[in-house]
């Protein structure tokens, strides 16, 4: 699910006309599969890696809304844990305060009010370049989750607030965690295929447009400032799902879970997987969750002293942005791409 | 209630010091138009290894002295292996460099020293209404200020550093060194930041203690216009004494939400900061 | 655009698929019976906690698990707890309860823990207690005051440990009201359920003193305003429910603008050892000088286990000795005293739950009211009570940072119940026996 801009050359071409399936309709399809696969993965694998496997779901979807801001409408965003923070306490408020309502209507107004923060943030952020909007964004993150500690009564203050979620209909056999993982990824891909649709329609275009050249794409009719802020909006609303599928999973919401850390962790990764690729997110949620467990697996191995032993996980996670961005700038998808190319060349080099 | 000269005074000392690491990181973006996420990580390390000195020697200004030039030569370094190499990439693999950085680093603080705080001492006293400390702490960095602006514009020295930023292709074809200027921009701000670290650190000194500042330095820098270092300053001081106000009326967790109002205020007003310029293209 | 809107339509009628039901309602779903032997083989118990190791918390509270991690260690060198060693997991949760949810489940679906011993902070644990009783877990030991733990009905498989701290409040409350009457006082607490919980405590009886309350964020160490506004509302003594860092701020801030208060400390933040450590290097350049021992000395703190200067207390040397054999480059001070005497007490359970523990049996084992140690006030554990220590001591620091006593342990209830002074008989380490040598 890459993204490449259509060159004018295979869109008239009538003598070669293949019916194909509207590509709704592909990406649909796509999603079932995926869906598919998921399930089966849930089904061989235990309980904990169930709940890696959820966890990935959620960072995919948060990734792949900021993959799609700062990749595709060169907007950098610092802030997009704000988003998540938004989601994750609209679904614990609702879940405590209104608990008729049904689970999908949590995860959907938690998305809503994403969007809605991240319509404000794209309006105030229109005008602001590159490290402006970067460090607007951060204090965003920064300041966001300090409303808890201002309203203790109404957010439930540092200590967050915490519910349980049943949304497992009755008579479904399957344990808890694997039937969160289900609904997570099930959220997950729905939300995908719209991405994905809008990437390669219309308005995926005109974000590429705005971010090679403002002025170029204003002259050439596109809305800049609108555009801009759709972009926003799409991709707050994708951090508003991840929160609140998030929230879902833990059965929580807290301030101490939405550190800045968590929008930098989340910008390392859309540029681990690859900026602007689809693909690329599902690359970087991955390493977030397991690069975290593969260094804390290797300090216990290493049986290394205290401090070292405590700190590693963060050196290591340090040491391999540097090296990817340094070494593999394109991420782990432009590897792939790499990869690719390099064997379709051994193979035409073959067949001659 | 409290006292509004009180509230006044804390915010100064307290400004001066987002405004000096605030500088250090215009410094480097004017340079090489690089946001430095990585500033608070070479701080700390600078400011830690102070604090072995100082622990070693029993003198303060001795420490001091090594955090200026570790902090120098660290920036340095930063340039010339990680930043020099992705010049003519977008900014965003930049701030995802320093990002890895700043992890590195504060990881390795916390693996040689501990994440224990540790107690790391003023300059001067530190008691009074507006201490000796206080006193200091305004002074040397209008001080640096002073010097890093009269540097930029009266020496040769800053026109060349100035040149190799703004054009440098015209100033290499001028004879200009630029390569070794920009590498001279990150260590003379990688001083400053030092500076920033040591005045800010007291008293307790552990590898996450200089995170807060370096918010509030980028929201001054960002408020004052990256590119202008007096505004900057300005910028620095003015969200001291204003969060100071914040803190004292409207209570300690207020502060961050409030940095976040007033930045948002003035962007949106001035999207290039209430003293940068904006980019004007002609098409 | 149709296309959106039919994938909107899509997207609304598959997630409608996902539940019908209320999400936040109830079904009434029970709990797993107790008692499992999971983490438990022929020579080995495994046991897991979580700690903020690294992160803005860490600073304080990584010790913790290094003096507990010791007196494992010890228990294993003595050949065990019934022939069998303790495995103590220790998992870093950076005081982030999204890291905590992961990790815990970790530890019990992946490590297989028999049980999680005294998890820490109330942010980080209260988002794991649920899971932990509902999967049958004994959630022993917790480090918080937070008065949630003590809730044998809902949550029968969690014990605290350190005293809560509306009975600390109580407590300090009445000794300031006996030792400071028509004195005026003021409140510096941390921003959330520890102030709170403090305050309700001492309201009970210092409330008609009381002329100003401060809080302090933890995230935000520029305390000098709050203390200013204390001078400026004329608080003689002060009353502060901090953690160490910010008994040491508050003391330098009130140094700073001239202020000396009588500072009155909760047990979180009381121990002379840290403190003296923090507060050491801030000398005047060219003066007199401000030791760490003058600005500590005279102030009042709390607590419940003996203070680790006192080296005639039997069970400070005890464990002193156990601290210079395995961790001996560690400073020996009163939080690696709280978790040594933790994990001690986890292993007096373990060996009251008999030759082949289970869950259940060693979650009786502390309801039994059994358990004494090297606490100078007993716990609450009972049937009907999973409190952890029920009461404090009183303590001023000597100029050389050493304590004295100056009321000695008493009890009380979380409610309004009256405060009795406690006088029971205190096991000695030889009577426990709990690591043969």
């Amino acid at each position: 699910m890459s993204v490449r801009t259509e060159s004018p050359e295979t869109r008239v071409e009538p003598a070669r006309k293949r019916r194909t399936l509207p590509p709704l309709l592909v990406h649909v399809l796509a999603a079932a599969g995926a869906l598919a696969v998921v399930v089966a993965l849930t089904l061989v694998t235990d309980e904990f890696t169930n709940l890696r496997i959820a966890t990935i779901g959620y960072y995919l979807i948060a990734v792949a809304g900021l993959t799609l801001l700062t990749g595709l409408t060169g907007q950098v965003s610092l802030g997009h844990g704000a988003f998540m923070f938004i989601g994750a306490y609209t679904v614990a408020l609702l879940v405590r305060r209104v608990p008729s309502f049904p689970l999908w209507a949590d995860l959907l107004l938690a998305s809503a009010a994403g969007g809605l923060a991240g319509l404000l943030a794209g309006a105030a952020a229109a005008r602001l370049r590159g490290p402006y909007l970067a460090g607007a964004t951060l204090a965003l993150a920064v300041g966001l989750p300090a409303l808890t500690r201002k309203f203790p009564d109404f957010l439930g203050g540092s200590n967050g607030i915490d519910f349980t979620v049943h949304s497992r209909p009755a008579g479904i056999g399957v344990p808890e965690l694997r039937w969160q993982t289900w609904i997570v990824w099930l959220s997950v891909l729905l939300a995908l295929v719209l991405v994905v649709n809008i990437v390669r329609g219309r308005l995926g275009r005109d974000f590429r447009a705005v971010r090679d050249d403002e002025v170029a794409a204003a002259l050439s009719g596109i809305a800049v400032g609108r555009t801009k802020i759709l972009a926003f909006l799409v991709s707050a609303v994708c951090g508003g799902l991840a929160g609140g599928l998030q929230a879902f999973l833990l059965g929580t919401a807290a301030p101490g879970s939405f550190t800045p850390a968590l929008s930098l962790s989340l910008l390392a990764a859309v540029v681990l997987g690859g900026l602007g690729s689809l693909w690329g997110a599902l690359w970087g949620a991955v390493a977030l969750v397991y690069f975290q467990a593969w260094s804390e697996d290797l300090a216990d191995v290493l049986h290394l002293n205290t401090d070292v032993a405590n700190n590693l996980p963060l050196a290591v996670y340090g040491v391999i942005l540097i090296v990817v961005v340094l070494a593999f700038p394109r991420g782990i998808q432009g590897g792939f791409h790499r990869l690719g190319a390099h064997l379709k060349s051994i193979r035409r080099g073959g067949k001659a | 209630m409290q006292d509004f000269f009180d509230l006044t005074l804390g915010g100064i000392s307290a400004g001066a010091v987002y405004a000096a690491l605030g500088l250090a990181l215009v410094i480097i973006y004017r340079a090489t138009r690089v946001v430095n996420f990585a500033q608070p990580a070479l701080a700390l390390i600078s400011t830690y290894l102070a604090y072995s000195v100082t622990k070693a020697t029993g003198s303060y200004w001795l420490g001091f002295a090594v955090a200026i030039v570790a902090g120098t030569v660290l920036g340095v370094a930063t340039e010339r292996l990680l930043v020099r190499p992705l010049r003519h990439r977008s900014e965003l693999s930049s701030i995802i460099v320093t990002l890895g950085l700043l992890l590195v680093l504060q990881a390795v603080a916390g693996m040689i020293w501990s994440n224990e705080p540790l107690a790391f001492p003023y300059a001067f006293d530190f008691r009074g209404r507006f201490s000796a400390n206080d006193l200091f702490v305004v002074l040397v960095v209008l001080a640096i200020a002073g010097l890093v602006l009269v540097l930029f514009k009266y020496t040769p020295l800053g026109l060349r550093m100035r040149a190799a930023a703004f054009a440098p292709e015209v100033a290499r074809t001028l004879g200009v060194r630029v390569g070794l200027m920009l590498t001279a921009g990150w260590g003379l701000a990688a001083a400053v930041g030092s500076l920033a670290g040591l005045l800010a650190t007291p008293p307790f000194l552990f590898p996450n203690v200089l995170d807060g500042v370096f918010v509030y330095a980028l929201t001054a820098a960002v408020l004052g216009g990256l590119d202008n270092p007096l505004g900057t300053i300005a910028g620095g001081f003015v969200l001291g004494v204003g969060l100071s106000y914040v803190s004292g009326y409207f209570g300690p967790e207020m502060v961050t939400i409030a940095a976040l109002a007033i930045l948002v205020i003035v962007l949106t007003l001035r999207p290039s900061g209430l003293f940068g310029r904006a980019k004007v293209r002609r098409v | 655009m149709r296309r959106s809107s039919i994938g909107a339509g899509f997207l609304a009628v598959a997630l409608a698929l996902t539940a019908c039901g209320g999400a936040g309602e109830s079904d009434g779903g029970g709990q797993q019976a107790a008692d499992s032997a999971v983490g438990v083989t022929k020579d080995t118990v495994v046991i897991g906690t979580h700690q903020p190791l690294t992160g803005p918390a860490a600073p304080g509270y990584s010790k913790i698990s290094a003096g507990a991690r010791a007196v494992y260690q010890a228990i294993n060198d003595g050949g065990g707890i019934n022939g069998r060693k303790i495995d103590y997991k220790v998992e870093d949760d950076g005081y982030n309860p999204t890291r905590t949810v992961e990790v815990v489940k970790k530890l019990v679906l992946q490590d297989k823990v028999f049980a999680i011993v005294g998890g820490l902070g109330t942010p980080t644990h209260s988002k794991v207690v649920d899971y932990l009783n509902s999967e049958g877990v004994p959630d022993l030991l917790v480090s918080s005051g937070a008065l949630a733990w003590d809730n044998p009905q809902k949550a029968p498989m969690t014990f605290g440990y350190q005293v809560d701290y509306t009975r600390e409040g109580k407590i300090q409350g009445k000794y300031v009201k006996d030792t400071f009457a028509g004195k005026k006082v003021g409140y510096f607490t941390q921003n959330d359920d520890v102030g709170r919980d403090t305050q309700a405590g001492l309201d009970q009886f210092v409330k008609d003193q009381v002329v100003v309350k401060q809080g302090y964020d933890s995230a935000n160490t520029d305390v000098t305003p709050q203390l200013s506004a204390l001078k400026a509302a004329g608080a003689e003594v002060v009353v502060c429910a901090c953690i160490p860092a910010f008994t040491a701020l508050a003391i330098l801030a009130a140094a700073k603008i001239g202020y000396q208060p009588q500072f009155v400390v909760s047990s979180i933040g009381a121990d002379p050892a840290t403190l003296s450590g923090l507060l050491q290097d801030f000398a005047k350049r060219g003066g007199a000088s401000v030791s760490s021992g003058q600005l500590l000395a005279g102030l009042i703190g709390t607590g419940y286990l003996p203070d680790v200067a006192q080296t005639s207390d039997p069970w400070v040397a005890y464990f002193k000795g156990i601290h210079d054999k395995y961790i001996p480059k560690e400073p020996f001070t009163n939080t690696v005293l709280f978790g040594m005497v933790q994990a001690y007490t986890f292993g007096q359970a373990l060996k009251a739950a008999g030759p082949d523990p289970t869950r259940r049996k060693v979650v009786e084992a502390m309801s039994s009211g059994a358990l004494k140690g090297p606490g100078l006030t007993p716990f609450g554990f009972s049937k009907d009570s999973h409190a952890g220590y029920t009461g404090a001591y009183v303590f001023k620091i000597n100029p050389d940072t050493t304590t004295a006593v100056i009321r000695p342990p008493a009890v009380t209830d979380r409610g309004t119940g009256a405060i009795t002074p406690y006088s029971g008989e205190r096991a000695t380490p030889e009577q426990v026996n709990l690591v043969s040598k």
